[in-house]
């Protein structure tokens, strides 16, 4: 299951980030780490970008990108 | 008073920091008005320094100010220039002697992932807690000592607006100068063991593992939610239907108050600029050099300085739109459109904005991280139709089409107004799509994008970046503009003619016809005469490459009206229509007019905007395909147009012709 599957209003834990490109990094380094919580916002007007929380703060990404992380909800 | 100027003090101290963490606001208030910005040597990010003087003591600093910094690892440009300016590696620039760490508070996490690299380099660091007042109000308590001695380097509450804790920051400062810097031990352990992993990304999961040790030591959380105001904004700003509503009817606002408000401000450097050169004919001998000054100078310069107004008002209004963290929302609403032809959701802005003047708009790109994405908005930005093309379209259609009407009720003047709108518009997007997918081909970037809480702008930055891009235009556009007007003056100058005629507007029509532009203009007429146009349009063309508004002035005066005409005199109207050929048939008709919009709104006639892209793309290559590929392209729309037109002509299926 990866962020994309999530619906607005829901949280889950992330289990991991896949790919090793760019775009997997700069994910990190905004602290989008396994073990950490984050909670669908809202979507953009066409379903694309999300708004995610993380770590107390905002953060948009596309959704090729909410794709790329790993997840579990509980 | 002492010289401020600027790189006579030896220490300096870099500000480093996360973007939207208050850091401009800081650098403003320890430097006050003793700034300078500049470009590092070869790349586009921009080099802000000022000097930092420290109440009460001999000692000045230079202080540098970073660019806005997520982490060191050099993937971006801006993180690749900082870390060299950090570890000295830049020419003519010593080895910053301390830094400070901007760190916004509410958002203590994130801020402090730089912080842990910036230790870890072993700089001397003291941490300014910025946006104090913020995480109080949200119920956040952070204890400062405990961060320090966790950290292993001084912190500071400062509330740079207000002045508080500048003093402290200056004791921190001169503290951290005279000791050896520490790493923590705990950081250190975290950081070797993570060597051990096999992912290459585990030092960035042991740094927020000790952050997030730090965190928990330090900050203690309100019991109940922390309540946002920012939240509430946005379900109105982003919502999915009225969020777009509000963006339009913002950019409504701004486009308003540049037409309208920048129009008094704009007339008045004009006649300012009008009585100067009179001022110079009449106190200078007649002859070359008083024509040198009023009509290349002054003239020339002014013609450009004209823009000032709107750049400065949409400046304003950029700046107020970043300071509130609208800018980020803006690109958020947009993104998925703007993907749709690969450019970035921030794009969008600075495209709109060109719709008033493209160089604003090509300024504004500097928000766009990625190389590609940034130069090709830059690439297209010109296409938008701006406002220096309302005086061409505006003689065109008021002498070719006005009082007609289409479908009962609708202007012709109105759709082909808008047609000239939307071509532009067709073509951007199209090249951006063909460059995305040719020249600028490239993986795409990651988007992830912060989304700032929302807050008031402070007026001082707000003024501050409005003077600051502005000036930048003024002086680094200003001396290719000079040259560029100098050089169009001579061509329209020389080589001198003696006429008789008595009249002065035929006077200056028969001087223009025979001078080196006059010629230049019969010279390209066997390439435009395919276009429908012939020499007196091609010196027009020739002479509008300065701004496109100089068709007009030029058209009048080779059709001995006098250069004060504007679109809608109804002289050169007349005098449009009324024009003939050799053989005795019209120059113009309704069709030569439309194919002269259609190049108006694709060719790249516009001095300041190359002097601006020659600056934001620091390349004369990207400049001149920019120049070739639009003047390329701008010939076979027009040739289209003419040939398309005179077959439908000629068949008698006029639409509307």
């Amino acid at each position: 299951m990866t962020l994309a599957n999530l619906a607005v209003g829901e949280v889950g834990i992330i289990k991991g980030i896949a790919g090793d490109s760019v775009i997997t990094k700069r994910l990190m380094e905004m602290g989008v780490l396994p073990g950490v919580a984050v909670k669908i916002i809202k979507t953009a007007p066409f379903g694309c970008p999300i708004q995610i929380r993380i770590r107390e703060y905002d953060l948009a990404i596309r959704r090729s990108e909410a794709e790329l992380i790993e997840i579990h909800t509980n | 008073m002492r010289d401020s100027n600027i790189g006579n003090s030896e220490i300096i101290i870099a500000l480093a920091g996360n973007p939207n963490a208050g850091k401009t606001t800081l650098f403003n208030a320890l430097t006050g008005l003793k700034q300078k910005v500049a470009n590092y040597p070869g790349v586009t990010v921009e080099r802000k320094e000022g000097i930092w003087r420290v109440d009460g003591s001999q000692t000045d600093y230079r202080l540098l100010d970073l660019p806005g910094l997520y982490s060191l690892d050099a993937s971006s440009i801006d993180e690749k220039i900082a870390l060299d300016v950090l570890t000295g590696q830049i020419k003519g620039l010593k080895k910053p002697s301390a830094i400070i760490a901007v760190v916004d508070s509410t958002n203590l996490e994130r801020n402090l992932y730089l912080v842990t690299q910036l230790i870890e380099h072993g700089f001397p660091i003291v941490v300014a807690l910025t946006m104090i007042d913020e995480a109080e109000k949200e119920g956040l308590k952070i204890d400062s000592q405990k961060l320090s001695h966790c950290l292993r380097v001084p912190v500071v509450k400062v509330n740079a607006a207000k002045g508080l804790g500048l003093k402290e920051l200056a004791e921190a400062v001169k503290e951290v100068l005279q000791k050896e810097p520490e790493i923590p031990e705990k950081l250190k352990e975290k950081i070797s063991s993570s060597e051990n992993g096999h992912s290459k990304n585990a030092e960035i999961f042991a740094r927020y593992s000790f952050i997030t040790d730090v965190v928990q030591q330090t900050v203690t959380y309100p019991n109940q939610k922390r309540q946002r105001l920012s939240d509430k904004i946005d379900k109105v700003l982003t919502h999915k239907f009225f969020g777009l509503i509000i963006l339009a009817l913002l950019l409504l606002i701004v486009f308003q108050a540049i037409f309208s408000w920048a129009t008094l401000p704009m007339e008045l450097l004009e006649n300012v600029f009008g009585s100067l050169g009179e001022l110079v004919r009449s106190q200078l001998p007649e002859g070359i050099i008083a024509d040198l000054l009023a009509d290349g100078v002054i003239a020339g310069v002014g013609a450009v300085l004209v823009f000032l107004p709107q750049i400065l008002l949409l400046f304003l209004f950029i700046s107020i739109l970043e300071d509130t963290g609208y800018m980020a929302r803006a690109a958020f609403l947009m993104d998925k459109i703007m993907s749709k032809v690969g450019l970035h959701g921030k794009a969008f802005l600075p495209l709109i904005s060109s719709f008033a003047c493209a160089i604003p708009g090509i300024m504004a790109t500097r928000t766009i991280e990625n190389p590609r994405d940034r130069l090709a908005t830059i690439l297209i930005a010109p296409f938008m139709s701006c406002s220096a093309r309302l005086p061409v379209y505006t003689l065109m259609i008021a002498a070719f089409f006005s009082d007609q009407i289409v479908l009962g009720f609708i202007s012709v003047g109105a759709v082909l107004m808008l047609a000239m709108y939307l071509l532009g518009i067709t073509v951007a997007i199209i090249v951006a799509f063909v460059l995305k997918k040719t020249l600028l081909k490239a993986p795409p970037p990651p988007f992830v994008m912060e989304l700032p809480p929302y807050r008031l702008p402070k007026l001082r930055n707000v003024v501050q970046n409005m003077l600051l891009r502005a000036w930048l235009f003024v002086k680094r556009a200003g001396t290719i503009i000079l040259l560029i007007s100098m050089i169009l003056w001579a061509l329209a100058y020389f080589p001198r003619v003696d006429n008789d005629a008595i009249d002065e507007n035929q006077k200056a029509s028969i001087q223009l016809e025979n001078s080196y532009a006059g010629q230049i203009g019969k010279l390209i007429e066997p390439a435009i005469e395919p276009l429908g146009f012939d020499w007196k349009i091609g010196i027009a063309l020739v002479s509008s490459f300065a701004a496109r508004e100089v068709f007009v002035s030029t058209l009048s005066i080779i059709y001995n009206v006098g250069k004060e005409a504007d679109a809608e005199n109804a002289t050169l109207i007349q005098a449009i229509r009324e024009a003939k050929k050799e053989d005795g048939s019209p120059v113009w008709t309704p069709l030569t007019a439309l194919t002269l919009m259609v190049f108006y709104v694709l060719a790249m006639q516009c001095m300041s905007t190359v002097a601006v892209v020659r600056r934001e793309t620091n390349s004369w290559k990207w400049t001149l395909f920019m120049i070739i590929y639009m003047t390329l392209l701008a010939y076979t729309a027009a040739f289209l147009t003419h040939k398309i037109g005179s077959f439908l002509v000629y068949s008698s299926i006029e639409p509307f012709l």
